[in-house]
């Protein structure tokens, strides 16, 4: 049955350093490389060399800009990368929709999985999903997601030091953190309640076991807006117009003609 | 969301056929012998269409049986399995009343029920959304329910019934219509929300995460032209709801009356049935700066 487990023994999870991403896509890469040469079906690509290639990766980087209030809308931005993959949600409504059990949350470590063999692409799971974690895949139509690279991380032959998702190992900044969030002496416990970490869409309920570190504040370089102080110079200072008026106006229009 | 032909197909066609047949279960219109079969067999044949249309919207059809086993849990497989009990309860109740003119009134009701959960669980496939805000309302069973209700009344040639339930449903279309409009700002969900970078400020997409599009923006960005949406709503509410009850109290008795008011709520319907997946937001546009 697609109900969710009460409860997890473990609580395995990202936490996104948004703070220390540079947003390189290498994660991306990896994530796409390890996803389509091991467990499950490949994630694949259509139309890789034509005019409208589309294809399916389980994690994505976006770029926002977050302008501060009350600074006009010139003020400096603060330009932060955003990597974006499946949360593992400990209510995660596209496991409870799966009309055939395909979709699941693991009860020893609270991984969220798709048992390909038993999902029927109908999409309703990427519809519940409030993230976009999941994406069907083009050739072999089944639900592709993170699978939190559940094909590494117990893997005994394979190095001790690559049992961890291939976004963590492969990430040049260590903005990514991988450990259990259930147990509060983790390190990425730790490093969640030092930097404050938090939820994305926490309004949607979903209760989710990814956390993201905020960036730490810029320094604030827009002069602050002074009031009432008489400047005498600045009217003489003021840029002339940038577009020629008068006679240099009629003389460039003129010129343009010819 | 993307209005896909097969899931408008499904949800208009299965709705009207399960509302035909919870009308005939409940024994309106009480018709025996080969009446009763030709109206089973409208009942069913739309019920069926509906069903099979929406295999073809998955991936792997072959293994639609296994929908059948996550009833405790998941809308759309209860659906699947009261689609089936209800055509099935009401087998029995429809051969008796073509071969020998008997009506098995208790079999008759319990279909009734059962066709009638079915269209409410179609309902609460989308109605349990979150993530679509539009979606997620009372009103979007309700609006499911008198579809199917009225559109059932009119082929089950319920006339006063019909007219009635048509005007309910007009009301209750504008009332989805009016309060979904505002339902994504009241979700509460923005970009500043999604990516939790509201502590800085206002937040706005720089650079999408790829250059092409995904499954993701197919499936669930799809944006409606504010005029287009007008007009198809015009369209909807007025073939849809106002013009059936109008012939169906204007014109006489009759097939040919009854044909042209279900003509024009067909085009009512399925411009409604557009609508509602195409007007639908969903949350995960706000990281690709859309709604």
């Amino acid at each position: 049955m697609t109900d969710l487990p009460d409860a997890t023994a473990k609580k395995l999870g990202l936490v996104i350093d948004l703070d220390t991403c540079v947003g390189c896509h290498a994660c991306v890469i990896s994530c796409k490389e390890w996803n389509t040469a091991n467990y499950g079906a490949p994630l694949a690509d259509v139309d890789a060399y034509g005019a409208a290639p589309v294809g399916s990766f389980l994690n994505r980087i976006h770029s926002f800009e977050a302008t501060p209030e009350g600074r006009g809308p010139d003020a400096p931005a603060a330009v932060v990368h955003f990597p974006k993959s499946c949360l593992h949600c400990e209510d995660a409504p596209c496991v409870t929709v799966c009309p055939t059990g395909a979709s699941y949350k693991r009860v020893e470590d609270g991984i969220v999985l798709v048992n390909e063999s038993d999902c029927i692409g109908c999409g309703l799971c990427a519809w519940a999903c409030p993230y976009g974690a999941r994406e069907m895949d083009g050739v072999e139509k089944v639900m592709k997601k993170c699978t939190l690279c559940v094909d590494r991380i117990y893997n005994e032959h394979i190095p001790e030091e690559d049992r961890v998702p291939a976004c963590v190992r492969t990430c040049p900044a260590g903005a990514r953190h991988f450990g259990d969030l259930g147990d509060p002496e983790s390190q990425v416990s730790r490093l969640v309640a030092e930097r404050g970490g938090f939820d994305l869409m926490p309004e949607q309920g979903t209760k989710p076991v990814n956390k993201y570190l905020p960036p730490r504040p810029k320094a604030d370089l827009a002069p602050p807006p002074e009031a009432g102080e008489i400047d005498v110079l600045g009217p003489l200072l003021a840029p002339v117009a940038e577009e020629p008026r008068g006679f240099l106006g009629w003389l460039d229009r003129a010129l343009e003609k010819l | 969301m993307h209005p896909a032909p097969s899931l408008i197909f499904f949800t208009a066609l299965s709705g009207l056929g399960f509302g035909l047949l919870a009308w005939l279960g409940l024994g309106y219109p009480g018709v025996t012998s080969w009446t009763a079969f030709a109206f089973f067999a409208l009942g069913y044949g739309l019920a069926g269409a509906g069903l099979l249309a929406s295999t073809f919207h998955l991936g792997h059809p072959e293994r639609a049986l296994k929908a059948f086993t996550q009833w405790r849990s998941s809308w759309l497989s209860r659906e699947a399995v009261l689609s089936v009990a209800a055509l099935v309860v009401l087998a029995p109740y429809a051969l008796w009343l073509w071969l020998f003119e008997t009506r098995l009134a208790a079999l008759g009701v319990a279909g009734a029920v059962l066709a009638a959960a079915t269209v409410f669980s179609t309902s609460m496939i989308y109605a349990q959304l979150r993530t679509v805000p539009r979606w997620h309302h009372w009103t979007t069973p309700a609006l499911f329910l008198l579809y199917a209700a009225a559109g059932g009344a009119l082929l089950a040639a319920q006339i006063v019934a019909a007219a009635l339930l048509f005007v309910a449903l007009a009301g209750v279309q504008i009332l989805h219509w009016q309060t979904g409009d505002r339902r994504f700002r009241q979700s509460g969900s923005t970009p500043e929300t999604a990516t939790g970078l509201g502590r800085i400020g206002r937040v706005r997409l720089l650079e999408p995460p790829h250059t092409g599009t995904n499954y993701l923006l197919r499936e669930m960005v799809h944006q409606v032209g504010r005029r287009h949406a007008q007009r198809l709503r015009m369209i909807a509410l007025v073939a849809g709801g106002l013009a059936p009850a109008l012939l169906l109290i204007a014109l006489p008795a009759g097939h040919a009356g009854a044909a042209l008011a279900v003509l024009v709520h067909l085009v009512g319907l399925f411009a409604a049935r557009w609508l509602f997946f195409a007007e639908a937001e969903h949350v995960v546009g706000l990281y690709y700066g859309r709604r």
